[in-house]
């Protein structure tokens, strides 16, 4: 078990360590200051001129949005009439069928929205031509949006006073050529050394032990896989995603997919204090957020690592902990920490099964999504935590006695407006479609759709209930992973979860981008004595308050009925 | 100073039953939907009141017991009657300090001025305050009380302001110069005065502040809109919140009484600062009023607490009025008797205070000079800038700045001693100021002049540099002067030689830097500063113009008044603070003594939620619904006097106000509802 342990405990520390000067380095690339990959230079020219970009013009907050989501929206056009007709495109070696409008809706949108809820299974729900050139490509540039958008804050941030959020063309384009492409070049090609397929060929057939002959799925899937961690999308070529043995072969590969999803967001918190020049901030925010992954690792780790106290009831020794829906090569604590990890991050990929998971993880990855800030996905993780930190500013700046100010400018009725609304919104949207989810079931178990609401669920009950809770809080936390028992595949999942994810994903984005952009355009105030220091110990207590606080209040009644009422019914 | 300061106390009976009845009028949701939260608590009210009504007509049981919707609708108005009576008790308050000081203006009688053209001589006739117009002119003669605010036109008189300021000495108040404004029902003592109405009735300063603390009329300041918004918002997670527990609740087939969302919803929204949020704002306002200032508007005083800079005249602020003679310089040592006459001699006649220390301190040099027949006093004139006396014997006294001095003598063709050079810029390097005096264009001797600075000035300046706020001298004295009495009084930086346009410049720059700026007046040519200040406040002697260009005004004329000011507006914004995270931070106690309540029936297992060991569900929920009411009244007297403000550093403050009100908070509910529920357990 100490093995076990120590294998955590590394994956983690080597992730930092490389992540510190990725930081740098990210910083380095926005600032434009030179670095290696000038060497990329001509290639993005060569965009910008065949686009039309001019690459020095800047824009305020309201271009900037402009121009991010109205390319998001072509993407998602774009990726809709790609799955709907993939049956009759060509790379489809195994004839798989095209997707329905709703599953074509819900699938588009999750992966434009970098979560990736994935209603189908890669093996038969999508073809080649689809996993790569819709899976794949939306997994770069939801990522790379992802990044934009945190860069145009910091750069409102950056300076005193200011309208120029940058350039978003510019910004997106240097996040894939400069940050995502490279480093997804290298895992690419340690993933298929270790095995992963990365060939054209179709299902391949093998006898078993058993004697039995079974169709194994191929393809060209290390490079997804890639950008499937590296840009925290999570979304697996395979059904199984990294539980699969061709997505996630051995232990090594596993601390690789893991390193991978977690190296940008913590670059992006070093990149916070290079570029802004406030490094003790970055340490701050970098602080709190890993005493709140740790708060929701241990406990996990703990309770997996004791096995399920039903089984223990019935005198069945349990050694290597809770076994059940996890791979015997990863084992209950490198399990546990990969499921918390890929729930903070807003990854969604998965190398054991969730639903299987104690009810205490299950409380603890749901909280992980709900939260969503400690860490976070590429660039949007922050943006998470700016929220809180908006609203911590508020009340404890009125607790030192000046009317609150972050970075330099006051707060004011519009901004807590924003802030407020963007924390409504996730309450918002995780209960009521939980709510309408549990009211179908509860009234209308009949209902004619794909799987009818008495079938939805494949567990009684709590757990039944937690089933349903998960989905719309991943959904709502673009993360994508899943509590697998729930029958998701019907037009009620599809269009209720493509609404969630659309909303969770792109009111976040605006609203951070919004509060900057019109604090940035506020006359500077220096700091003084009595200003409330937002890169201090005490305001980084007082936002991990603030983040308890609002998550508790808005989720206690919900996870008393899923997660803690089946831990205490099971004890 | 006066009593009215400390006469009203907190829960005055005669103010209790005003806002009690006050508590029922507010009742009218048009007046409660401005406060948003106890606006939906008093719709839950009345949704209970409703169940109540059915109940009684129907029989129906399935909604609980007659007698539990009965207390818990009964609890809920209580809430709301609560919350309405911490603005009614502070608006009454308020009301009363303001009051008091109106009633000195009403109805007296007022002796207009009829104008009746060239040809006649104007008609005076007598008449009641309330009939002046704004550019009415009235004459006030001695024992007359000044019927309004306005602004002298002719004459000179002696005033006595001690029913506004406290203050029992007389104050002279004359036409033309900066003290030529005159404040409804203080009393002229001496001398007719003809006096211009200078504002409408009803508009008059103190009818804005009256206006400010009424709770109908009042507006919210610009971070009160924004805490409400936040509020606002809390209120709507919580309607969420208990809107997902009824599907929730049929997927757990549990079925939740009416009585028991609604308890739940008016405990878990932030009633706590809902109910005061108003209340603390009037106070804030009312600690203004109590302090003696005036504040013409509640964003005024909330700036005042994020001031960054503080202007500070020097007269009266740093040092005690005015310089006083603390040594005498002879240039030759042997005729220092001698040179003690002179000077005395020619301050004489010098009624200023400094004319008149030269004559005590010669008196305590053992000197006595006499008023003697034929002596010429030369009167000070801004052409020869110097005074003095022509004595009988024909030797001319002057005195006067060294470089007035020296003019004159070098122009008689006399020498300057090296010696009275050097003095003179000794005196003025330890922050004196040195006047020369001479004998038939000879030079006799210094005297040196010294400020004395306020005793506890420094302990002050010391306590706003831990606020973070910077301290500014402004004062007309040299630059060497200036800096000397700035180090010695501790203040960050000077302004000297000041003219009125270096006050505006020096405003200007730290306002480009991003500044908030506060600063005192009271001549006209002050009022652009005041004007430009984020916070400036008008001396009430001052003169109109200052007074309008300010935006708040000191009774007491008290320079020192700025440094409150300050600490009020940081007093009412922590107030704010605070109580805002205790409310919220209650919901964490009460969530544990709900929660598990709703759902024990059918999910016996939540029993492990119930941390407090409440009794039974229905008292669970009945004790969180009688600590989410009380708790209100419990903190009227937190929010009416204000958290105190601790200048520790902001950091520190926030730690400290964090465990307090943060963990306070969570701790508290958990005892209270706990005691309410051992004492419910008596009953049930």
């Amino acid at each position: 078990m100490t093995g076990e342990i120590t294998g955590v405990i590394l994956m983690f520390l080597i992730a930092v360590v490389l992540a510190y000067p990725l930081g740098k380095y990210i910083a380095k690339v926005f600032k434009g200051e030179r670095t290696f990959t000038d060497l990329m230079n001509p290639v993005e020219r060569f965009f910008y001129r065949i686009c039309g970009i001019n690459p020095g013009e800047g824009m305020n907050w309201k271009q900037f949005l402009k121009a991010m989501l109205t390319i998001n929206m072509l993407w998602l056009v774009y990726a809709f009439v790609l799955l709907v007709f993939q049956d009759k495109l060509p790379l489809n070696p195994d004839g798989n069928p095209a997707q329905t409008p709703d599953l074509a809706f819900n699938t588009a949108i999750s992966f434009l929205v970098n979560c990736d809820l994935q209603h189908y299974s890669g093996e038969s729900g999508v073809t080649y031509l689809t996993q790569l050139f819709v899976m794949n490509f939306l997994m770069f540039v939801s990522a790379a949006t992802g990044i934009a958008a945190l860069i145009g804050v910091l750069n409102g941030l950056r300076e005193k006073t200011t309208q120029n959020l940058g350039n978003f063309w510019v910004i997106f384009t240097k996040a894939i050529t400069r940050v995502l492409l490279p480093l997804c070049i290298i895992g690419a090609v340690l993933l298929a050394i270790n095995g992963t397929p990365a060939s054209y060929d179709g299902k391949d057939s093998i006898t078993t032990l058993q004697g039995d002959s079974v169709q194994v799925s191929r393809g060209p899937a290390a490079g997804m896989i890639a950008i499937k961690h590296i840009g925290t999308n999570g979304g697996g070529w395979f059904g199984a995603n990294s539980a699969h043995p061709l997505e996630n072969p051995n232990y090594f590969t596993n601390a690789l997919e893991m390193i991978m999803q977690m190296i940008i967001p913590i670059a992006m918190i070093f990149a916070l204090g290079f570029f802004l020049n406030k490094r003790k901030w970055s340490v701050v925010i970098f602080g709190v957020m890993t005493i709140g992954m740790l708060c929701l690792l241990i406990p996990t780790m703990v309770t997996e690592v004791n096995g399920n106290p039903a089984i223990a009831k019935m005198g069945i020794s349990q050694a290597t902990g809770a076994m059940e829906g996890k791979e015997v090569r990863f084992g209950p604590a490198a399990s546990a920490y990969w499921s918390i990890m890929t729930t903070i991050i807003s990854t969604g990929s998965v190398n054991s099964m969730h639903d299987s998971s104690m009810p205490v993880s299950g409380l603890m990855q749901m909280l992980g999504m709900m939260i969503n800030a400690f860490y976070g996905g590429c660039g949007v993780g922050i943006l998470n935590y700016l929220i809180y930190i908006i609203i911590a500013v508020f009340i404890s700046g009125l607790m030192v006695g000046r009317t609150p100010e972050f970075m330099g400018h006051k707060v004011e009725a519009r901004e807590v407006k924003i802030a407020a609304l963007v924390t409504l919104l996730s309450a918002f949207l995780v209960k009521a479609f939980t709510a309408l989810a549990a009211y179908m079931v509860a009234r209308h178990p009949e209902t004619g759709w794909a799987v009818q609401p008495g079938n939805w669920l494949n567990n009684p009950s709590y757990h039944g209930f937690s089933e349903m809770l998960y989905e719309n809080t991943s959904a709502n936390a673009n993360n994508g992973s899943g509590f697998e028992g729930l029958g998701d595949n019907n037009i009620f999942w599809n269009v209720t979860t493509g609404f969630v994810l659309v909303l969770a994903r792109f009111i976040p984005i605006i609203g951070p981008v919004a509060i900057i952009g019109l604090l940035a355009a506020k006359k500077f105030v220096p700091e003084s004595p009595g200003t409330l220091k937002t890169d201090s110990w005490t305001f980084g207590m007082m936002t991990f308050a603030v983040i308890i606080v609002i998550n508790a209040l808005s989720f206690f009644p919900a996870l008393a009925l899923g997660p803690i009422a089946e831990y205490f019914s099971l004890r | 100073m006066t009593q009215r300061k400390s006469n009203i106390k907190l829960f005055d009976p005669s103010l209790v039953g005003t806002a009690i009845k006050q508590a029922f009028v507010k009742l009218d949701p048009r007046m409660m939907v401005r406060n948003p939260v106890m606006f939906t608590v008093e719709i839950g009210t009345l949704v209970m009141f409703v169940v109540m009504l059915y109940q009684l007509i129907t029989g129906d049981q399935t909604q609980g017991a007659l007698w539990y919707n009965t207390v818990i609708f009964l609890i809920l108005l209580i809430t709301v009657l609560f919350a309405n009576f911490a603005e009614a008790l502070a608006e009454a308050r308020g009301k009363a300090q303001a009051e008091s000081l109106r009633k000195t203006r009403e109805d007296t009688p007022a002796k207009k001025v009829f104008v009746l053209g060239d040809m006649y001589v104007n008609e005076v006739k007598v008449v009641p305050s309330s009939q002046l117009k704004k550019g009415d002119l009235f004459i006030c003669e001695p024992g007359d009380i000044i019927p309004m605010d306005g602004e002298i036109v002719e004459g000179i008189a002696t005033i006595d302001e001690s029913a506004i300021t406290g203050e029992s000495a007389p104050v002279i108040r004359e036409s033309g110069g900066d003290k030529s404004s005159v404040t409804g029902g203080t009393k002229v003592l001496s001398d007719k005065i003809k006096v211009k109405v200078t504002t409408e009735p009803g508009e008059s300063f103190l009818d804005k502040m009256i206006a400010l603390v009424e709770g109908a009329s009042r507006q919210k300041t610009p971070n009160e809109i924004a805490l409400t918004i936040l509020l606002a918002s809390f209120t709507l997670i919580f309607i969420i919140v208990c809107v997902t527990l009824k599907p929730f609740a049929d997927y757990a087939n549990t079925p939740i009484t009416i009585a028991a969302f609604i308890s739940l919803f008016v405990c878990l929204i932030p009633t706590t600062i809902g109910g005061l949020l108003s209340a603390i704002g009037i106070a804030g306002m009312d600690r203004a009023l109590r302090a003696n200032v005036i504040a013409k508007s509640g964003k005024a005083v909330e700036t005042a607490g994020d001031v960054d800079v503080l202007l500070l005249d020097k007269t009266g602020t740093i040092t005690i009025g005015n310089r006083k003679a603390t040594h005498f310089y002879a240039t030759e040592t042997n005729d220092e008797k001698e040179f003690i006459q002179y000077s005395a001699l020619s301050s004489l006649a010098d009624e200023t205070p400094e004319g008149r220390s030269i004559v005590e301190l010669a008196l305590s040099n053992g000197v006595n000079a006499a008023v003697q027949q034929g002596m010429q006093f030369i009167q000070f004139t801004a052409e020869t800038r110097s005074s003095g006396v022509d004595m009988p014997d024909g030797l001319k006294i002057r005195k006067g700045a060294f470089d007035t001095i020296r003019t004159m003598v070098v122009k008689a063709g006399n020498k300057v001693h090296t010696v009275t050079e050097q003095k003179v810029k000794s005196i003025a390097a330890n922050g004196g100021t040195p006047l020369v005096v001479s004998v038939n264009n000879e030079i006799k001797g210094v005297i040196e002049l010294q400020d004395i600075i306020k005793p506890g000035i420094q302990e002050r300046f010391q306590r706003l540099r831990k606020m973070g706020v910077k301290t500014v001298m402004v004062t007309g004295d040299n630059p060497l002067t200036a800096k000397y009495i700035a180090e010695k009084a501790g203040v960050d930086d000077f302004i000297a030689e000041a003219k009125p346009e270096d006050k505006m410049n020096y405003i200007r720059k730290e306002q480009a830097s991003g500044k908030l700026v506060a600063m005192m007046g009271d001549g006209t040519n002050d009022a652009p500063a005041l004007a430009q200040a984020d916070v400036g406040v008008a001396m009430n002697s001052g003169t109109q113009a200052a007074k309008e260009a300010g935006n708040m005004v000191d009774l007491d004329n008290d320079p020192t008044k700025l440094i409150e000011v300050v600490e009020i507006g940081k007093q009412l914004l922590i107030t704010r603070g605070t109580l805002t995270t205790f409310s919220i931070a209650n919901d964490v106690a009460k969530y544990f003594a709900i929660v598990p309540a709703l759902f024990i029936a059918s999910i016996p297992a939540l029993q492990a939620l119930n941390i407090m060991g409440l009794k039974s569900p229905e008292s669970a929920i009945l004790s969180a619904v009688i600590f989410n009411a009380i708790i209100i009244p419990m903190l009227i007297p937190l929010a009416l006097k204000g958290v105190a403000y601790k200048p520790i550093g902001a950091s520190a403050l926030l730690r400290r106000n964090l465990f307090i009100y943060g963990l306070g908070g969570i701790v508290a509910p958990f005892i209270g509802i706990k005691l309410i529920d051992l004492l419910l357990g008596l009953f049930m």
